[in-house]
């Protein structure tokens, strides 16, 4: 473990005698949850039991685009001992409440299907037998009615967005060197190893309680109060452990939340939807695919003068999250370089696809993977060093981006890229890769290359994203004498029941273990707002630090001793005291909405990736056989924890790379299934390690920044410069299968561009 | 039908159909959820537990072929106050993160240790090369259950 700190701002200096906020080196605390879920005692959904409860089912369309005619029960099957329900069912809107009210909870009766799986109805038993059986005694009419299955034919605009700065015509007048190059990457599949799950519970106030795995309990709670026309109290959320989630459980947990609160409260009963592998992988949200065009202008000697970027995001059939992921790929699509005549425009299409979401990255995985497709190739064409090139271009304190946010502080592009290299030993490895390359024999099978990608990665929401959530957490003192934890932001797998305990008790002078934290369950704690893009850590974690400092300094006037002496005694005496911390932006940071100018976020994360392939020139088969991974967050809170995100999200990246691809066929995924969806194995896997820069961010009051999504950010580049440097070729679609690599060293033609799907095959062909 | 087996040393009797998968039968007719379901087709080993020692699929296997065998599953591990050697193991390098893959991917190593072949990288990875894990890339996973092989040597526990 390699922690390289650089200079800290001044205000991140602590004066003597006070502890760094979160940092107790010599006592990290063990995961929170970890002994619970070492043991099989933690409680994920499918393990909760709700004594007489039913099973759910959804019915989903079986095409791409039609007019759902009508939805026929058998008259022979006994549909006493059943429960279905319809769009006329939904007591309040019937949609799934989020950005746009466009996706419907159920299809209504002469309504418009738009994608296969979606769904139509559902139904609910006793018993798994009799729901099968009961799915197969109905029928589903409908019209079939034409589809659309590439972004770039579709007419149907969900969202368009445009940046820059500068003068691009004089950019690319100043150009020597003009470079294009036109890159597609396909859907991906978050694969948490944990299905989707939900159980809802009827209350006997009316209203539902609802159980499940997700990272946005208030999502799930604003969206049962609308269209079951619930209060606020008679929406209940309480977060099951969730096994893994990595965005795709962000918005769709929504979905199944009000199919099962449909359910129960028709049954009586509750009512278990627990979403099998096939189900979750066939109807469930994917990373956006996206098309992405360059046009880069360079003088001879290495300067960057201009940047025109296309990007074609395909949203599917719904708008979901997609206008906020394309803000964040456009936002991020030049990559982490100075240019002083910038423009990118962004556009995200319908399709008759399943609905594209959140996943790690949002966005920024697919734009910057073009970006470095696009250094690579210039740092070719220029006969110049990538690692040079970086060096030369890479954000500076002071800089300019393409929003023209000032990068004031806490830029770490050069620290991180210094890190990488060095740790990899880049250039001697570079070099021996170069003279192999050049003594190899026709006849050689195998080849190995190294390559380099760089990235950032805009920390907590997009622009005046933080501000309208308006965050709100708490630290209390019960009147038990306990300190607890209270805000919405769930466990997932990154540590947030860790590492919160362990920044309050920093700040109250306590053992991270003397500290609680609620339950994720909205009748207890208030909305700090959702689990999502690298937020929890940086400004949730913020919110709780204030929250404790104004506690400690309460209680301390009253006891006149050191909280953690007094605090127990307080409570006795005074009753409990709770804190309330309301976000507040942060300082100097201001973004205009109506021009899409200014501060996009108030702190982004830096990250350079270098990987070492073999690929079979035979088979095209690759091996990534190490990565370095050199990331800043700011300031962190638990290394272990944080080397864990990294880790995971290299490897996701590389799947991403390298095997990940969902093929369609009349808008339906073919590969829905474990067997056919692959994710890496640990035999797949490379060697990782992880080298945490820390470049501490002032506006939050222990430094930290993001670090979740960062990682994935610049894993596929690396490879794809890796499997060039052995081969000589550029992979412009991921992922970069065998299929790929040979066609391009072989010229034979390439398979199709990802995340497009074929054609309906021909009705009634031999 | 009747089944009878052990499931972490305890005699147990099932009455069910010949062909309800094992996994079924410790998660919902012996409460035993520690195993947990990832994929029902043998893809994710999310449900690994041991029989007779063997690692196997406790989704692929149905209950007929359980009787007279002797099961174990995470719930035979060590407790939450008192973890074994692996689980502690995991606790420290950082091997569980979301903690789904976990309980069968502690079984998967128990097997691996309890073959006594050296820990080394290779080996750890293929021994786990049917456990999927979509949080930690693997890294922190090899590091414990080297950690605990090296731990087992040490202190003579490692089976010859």
């Amino acid at each position: 473990r390699t922690l390289t700190r650089t200079s800290a701002p001044e205000a991140l200096i602590a004066p003597p005698g006070v502890p760094t906020p979160g940092r107790i080196e010599s006592a990290l605390p063990p995961r929170r949850e970890g002994p619970a879920k070492l043991t099989g005692q933690a409680k994920y959904a499918d393990d909760l039991v709700f004594p007489g409860a039913w099973y759910g089912a959804t019915v989903r369309s079986t095409e791409a685009h039609a007019r759902l005619l009508g939805i026929d029960l058998d008259p022979d099957f006994d549909w006493s001992r059943v429960a279905v329900i319809t769009a006329a069912d939904i007591p309040g809107d019937n949609v799934v409440s989020l950005i746009r009210d466009d996706q419907p909870i159920l299809v209504p009766i002469g309504g418009e299907i738009r994608h296969q799986t979606e769904a139509l109805c559902l139904v609910a038993a006793a018993d798994r037998e009799t729901l099968r059986a009961a799915k197969r005694h109905l029928t589903v009419r409908t019209e079939r009615l034409p589809a659309v299955f590439d972004p770039l034919e579709s007419t149907e605009e969900i969202s368009h967005l445009e940046v820059g700065r500068g003068d691009l015509e004089a950019g690319f007048a100043e150009a020597e060197l003009v470079i294009e190059g036109t890159y597609r990457v396909g859907h991906q599949e978050q694969l948490y190893i944990e299905n989707q799950a939900m159980i809802a519970v009827p209350r006997p106030d009316g209203g539902v309680t609802v159980h499940g795995s997700c990272q946005c309990p208030y999502y799930i709670h604003r969206a049962l109060k609308r269209s079951l026309q619930l209060t606020d109290a008679q929406a209940v959320v309480v977060q099951a452990e969730t096994g893994g989630g990595f965005g795709g459980k962000e918005e769709y947990p929504s979905m199944i939340a009000l199919h099962a609160a449909l359910l129960a409260r028709k049954v009586g009963k509750p009512v278990r939807m627990i979403y099998d592998r096939h189900e979750d992988l066939s109807a469930t949200t994917k990373r956006h695919p996206a098309v992405i065009h360059h046009r880069t202008g360079v003088t001879r000697d290495g300067r960057l003068v201009a940047q025109e970027i296309d990007v074609v995001m395909d949203a599917g059939a719904y708008c979901t999250l997609t206008p906020v992921v394309l803000s964040r790929g456009v936002i991020h699509a030049g990559g982490p370089y100075r240019c002083e005549n910038v423009r990118i425009r962004g556009r995200s299409m319908a399709t008759n696809t399943p609905p594209n979401g959140a996943f790690r990255g949002f966005g920024a995985p697919q734009t910057e993977f073009a970006a470095e497709m696009q250094v690579n190739r210039i740092a070719e064409a220029l006969d110049l060093s990538p690692l040079e090139l970086r060096r030369s271009w890479a954000y500076r304190e002071g800089d300019l981006t393409p929003t023209s946010q000032v990068l004031r502080e806490s830029v770490a592009a050069v620290d991180v890229l210094e890190a990488a290299a060095e740790a990899s030993d880049f250039g001697r490895h570079s070099e021996q890769t170069r003279r192999a390359r050049e003594a190899r024999q026709p006849s050689a099978r195998l080849a190995s290359g190294i390559g380099m990608a760089m990235g950032w990665h805009g920390a907590g929401f997009t622009g005046s994203g933080e501000v309208h959530i308006a965050g709100v957490a708490s630290v209390e003192l019960t009147d038990s004498g306990a300190v607890r934890v209270l805000t919405a932001q769930t466990e997932m797998g990154q540590g947030t029941k860790t590492i919160f305990p362990q920044l309050v008790a920093a700040e109250l002078g306590l053992e991270s273990e003397a500290v609680e934290t609620a339950p994720q369950d909205t009748s207890i704690v208030p909305n700090s707002g959702p689990t999502v893009a690298s937020r929890t850590a940086m400004v949730v974690g913020g919110l709780i630090i204030k929250a404790a400092r104004r506690l400690r300094a309460q209680v301390e006037a009253v006891t006149d001793r050191p909280f953690a002496d007094s605090y127990r005694d307080f409570a006795l005496e005074h009753g409990a005291m709770r804190v309330n911390e309301q976000f507040e932006p942060y300082p100097n940071v201001e973004f205009d909405d109506a021009t899409y100018t200014g501060d996009a976020y108030p702190a982004f994360g830096w990250a350079c990736a270098v990987a070492r392939v073999d690929v079979d020139l035979d088979t095209g088969e690759v091996t990534v056989r190490d990565v370095v991974s050199a990331d800043d967050a700011g300031r962190i809170i638990h290394p272990i924890l944080a080397e864990g995100q990294v880790e995971g999200g290299t490897l996701q990246a590389i799947g991403y790379a390298t095997i990940e691809e969902i093929k369609l066929v009349d808008g339906r995924y073919l590969n829905d299934r474990l067997a056919t969806y692959l994710i890496p194995t640990a035999l797949d896997a490379p060697r990782i390690e992880s080298i945490l820069v820390e470049k501490p961010f002032s506006g939050a009051p222990h430094g930290a920044k993001g670090i979740g999504e960062l990682p994935m950010d610049v894993g596929a580049p690396a490879v794809v410069a890796a499997i060039h440097d052995a081969t000589g070729v550029w992979i412009h679609d991921l992922p970069a299968t065998p299929e790929r690599i040979l066609a391009a060293m072989t010229g034979a033609p390439a398979p199709g561009a990802p995340g497009v799907s074929a054609p309906a095959p021909e009705r009634g062909a031999a | 039908m009747s089944y009878r087996f052990f499931v972490n040393g305890d005699p147990v009797e099932v009455e069910v159909p010949g062909m309800r998968r094992l996994l079924d039968v410790l998660r919902e007719d012996l409460a035993l959820t520690g195993t947990k379901e990832g994929c029902g087709e043998g893809e994710c080993g999310a449900c690994s537990v041991l029989l007779d020692g063997a690692v196997v699929d406790a989704c692929l296997v149905p209950i007929c072929q359980v009787d007279g065998t002797s099961v174990r599953t995470v719930e035979g591990l060590g407790t939450q106050e008192q973890l074994n050697d692996l689980q502690a193991a995991f606790l420290e390098t950082g091997g569980a993160q979301c903690g789904i893959c976990t309980p069968g991917m502690l079984m998967a190593a128990e097997a691996f240790l309890a073959t006594g072949a050296a820990a080394s990288d290779e080996a750890i990875r293929e021994a786990i090369a049917g456990n999927l894990c979509r949080c930690t890339g693997y890294t922190k996973i090899v590091e414990a259950i080297a950690r605990a092989a090296e731990q087992r040597r040490s202190s003579g526990t490692a089976p010859l």
